[in-house]
């Protein structure tokens, strides 16, 4: 994928499982709305293979369209429409797509529920909140019951109790439905809780895939371990930290104290690995 | 014609009614078009006791059938255009191409809506001009038939126009000066006052456009025959205002699919983006 002569893809190769949620991670600009608009079918790509539900999305017709849902960030469209009649009037498109597994689209009174704007279902949509407006944006796109699920950052702006509902849901839709997700992200306490797999996007090339314990293994990171003794605090970086605390506990038995391990978070692993990718690039940079 | 296709349409039909409801229960979408009704309705009353030069015929009660007609075509040009790139920032446009058959839906619904706004708009100017002014000829038949055609044959070249013009604009911002433009040409085209008083040159400019060919076809219904006699060529002219009409339909059903499909074609969750923090930025 190419923007004039610069390449903002090049390495791009990934497959997700049916009912699998991936997790796409990778600092500003490293590609991930692209990857995302190209899997979309909203941007054309310059070259690669893509297929989507098996189809490529450069040219997948309106059946396709009705196998997948997107989340899109609203921002002030359908004001003057209630909820409810919204989320009808949309979910009456998916109707000729009903199958027999799958039952298109949601029943509405339901699917507000489930995002839990039961108590807006009659209010405008310009009368909602940032937060509310946020799940309405998560109503429209499962109304069709996708098999393929694409949230770009679905979470930004949430509260920490939106957050948490919203977490559950893509979990119910990942369990229950068997909705394949594949989300954008920046919160990487997020992406440790939500994927099954994640992916690690820089400079247009995934740099990592595969589950965040995966990851911190595939990245050997230092754990951190933390002890007192004699009243006094002492901190080490050890690469086995089960060797390391046998070894405190042989040498000091008894007086090792308030004893803590922490195993390098998906955040130590993403830093470091975005960190190594990067410095031969800017290395790089100078010299051009 | 295949079901789902036609799924897209009889959803477009409903969203068109949806959208038609709320502009007539909106106080901020109402209250600006009666103000334009009431606006005009004030200027032929007050107009109503000076007469079209050349004649003794009320210069007020000849505006109403203008007024008609330009409405027909502000509606179906500006109305179109603004919401169109309107909705392309907001992201309305965006959602539609998410949806299965949902730009069938989301124009079908456009062109319900506006012809619904239209419609309103024709029968309560003329429901109250037919009570304020004498001299219109409605009580024959002739003029409904002509009325039907002239309204019928301008949303047809009006609408796909509109959406033309929309889809060409960069953005809502700009949509604005379309309706500067639209204006401009309202101004030439022999609404508020006869024609035939511009300069030569002026006259052609006007009739190249489809808004006056549409005040003329409603004079043509609304207005005595022996009204032609102030218009271009002494006549009503029904079949050079079918030829341009038409051409005008042809021209914008020919367009404005290649342009629309060329405008979703670059739609996507980051263009919305990048145009709603531009918007964000400007002062209001």
């Amino acid at each position: 994928m190419r923007y004039g002569d610069r390449d903002v893809l090049r390495g791009v190769t990934f497959t997700a499982r049916p009912g699998e949620v991936v997790t796409l991670l990778g600092p500003n600009g490293a590609g991930k709305t692209t990857t995302i608009e190209i899997l979309e079918g909203f941007r054309m790509r310059s070259a690669g293979q893509v297929s989507v539900l098996g189809t490529d999305p450069a040219h997948g017709g309106e059946a396709w369209r009705a196998r997948i849902g997107v989340v899109l960030q609203s921002w002030r469209d359908h004001a003057k429409w209630q909820v409810r009649e919204l989320l009808a009037h949309l979910g009456s498109y998916y109707a000729p797509y009903s199958t027999a597994d799958i039952r298109r689209p949601w029943d509405t009174d339901e699917l507000i529920d489930t995002v839990g704007l039961t108590e807006q279902a009659g209010q405008k949509v310009r009368r909602l909140s940032g937060g509310q407006r946020r799940r309405l944006d998560v109503a429209i796109g499962i109304v069709g019951r996708p098999e393929l699920l694409f949230l770009d950052e679905p979470t930004a702006g949430f509260d920490p109790e939106a957050r948490r509902d919203f977490h559950d849901l893509v979990h119910r839709l990942a369990d229950r439905e068997a909705t394949t997700i594949l989300l954008t992200t920046h919160d990487l306490d997020e992406a440790e809780r939500l994927a099954d797999r994640i992916l690690i996007l820089a400079g247009g090339l995934i740099i990592a895939d595969g589950s965040a314990d995966e990851l911190s293994r595939q990245m050997a990171t230092l754990a951190e371990v933390r002890w007192s003794r004699d009243g006094q605090r002492f901190v080490h970086a050890a690469d086995d930290a089960t060797a390391f605390v046998r070894g405190l506990f042989r040498q000091y038995g008894e007086s090792v104290e308030d004893l803590e391990v922490r195993r390098a978070s998906l955040e130590d692993t993403y830093m470091a690995m975005v960190r190594e990718h990067e410095a031969p690039r800017a290395r790089l940079r100078v010299a051009v | 014609m295949s079901p789902a296709w036609t799924t897209g349409v009889r959803a477009g039909l409903r969203r068109g009614w949806i959208e038609l409801k709320q502009n007539f229960t909106n106080a901020d979408s109402l209250v600006p078009t009666l103000f334009m009704i009431g606006a005009f309705l004030l200027v032929m009353v007050l107009t109503r006791s000076a007469t079209v030069p050349g004649t003794h015929f009320s210069l007020g009660t000849t505006m109403l059938p203008s007024v008609l007609g330009m409405s027909i075509g502000v509606n179906g040009l500006a109305t179109v255009g603004g919401l169109l790139t309107a909705e392309r920032e907001d992201g309305t446009l965006l959602r539609a191409k998410a949806t299965p058959n949902g730009m069938t839906g989301y124009l079908v619904g456009k062109v319900v809506s506006v012809s619904g706004i239209v419609l309103a708009g024709v029968a309560g100017t003329l429901i109250t001009g037919a009570l304020l002014f004498r001299g219109l000829t409605l009580s024959q038949p002739g003029t409904w038939v002509t009325l039907a055609w002239v309204l019928l044959l301008g949303l047809l070249a009006t609408l796909p126009l509109g959406a033309v013009l929309g889809s060409l604009m960069p953005s809502a911002r700009s949509a604005g000066l379309l309706t500067i433009g639209i204006g401009g040409i309202a101004a030439v085209s022999g609404i508020f006052y006869p024609i035939t008083h511009l300069p030569h040159w002026l006259q052609w400019v006007g009739q190249a456009f489809p808004l006056y060919w549409l005040g003329l076809g409603m004079r043509s219904s609304l207005l005595p025959g022996s009204m032609a006699a102030v218009e271009i060529g002494h006549s009503w002219r029904h079949l050079a205002t079918f030829a341009v009409l038409s051409g005008w339909s042809i021209a914008g059903l020919l367009l404005a699919p290649l342009l629309l499909r060329r405008m979703a074609r670059r739609e996507s969750g980051s263009s919305v983006a990048a145009r709603r923090e531009k918007a964000m930025m400007r002062p209001v």
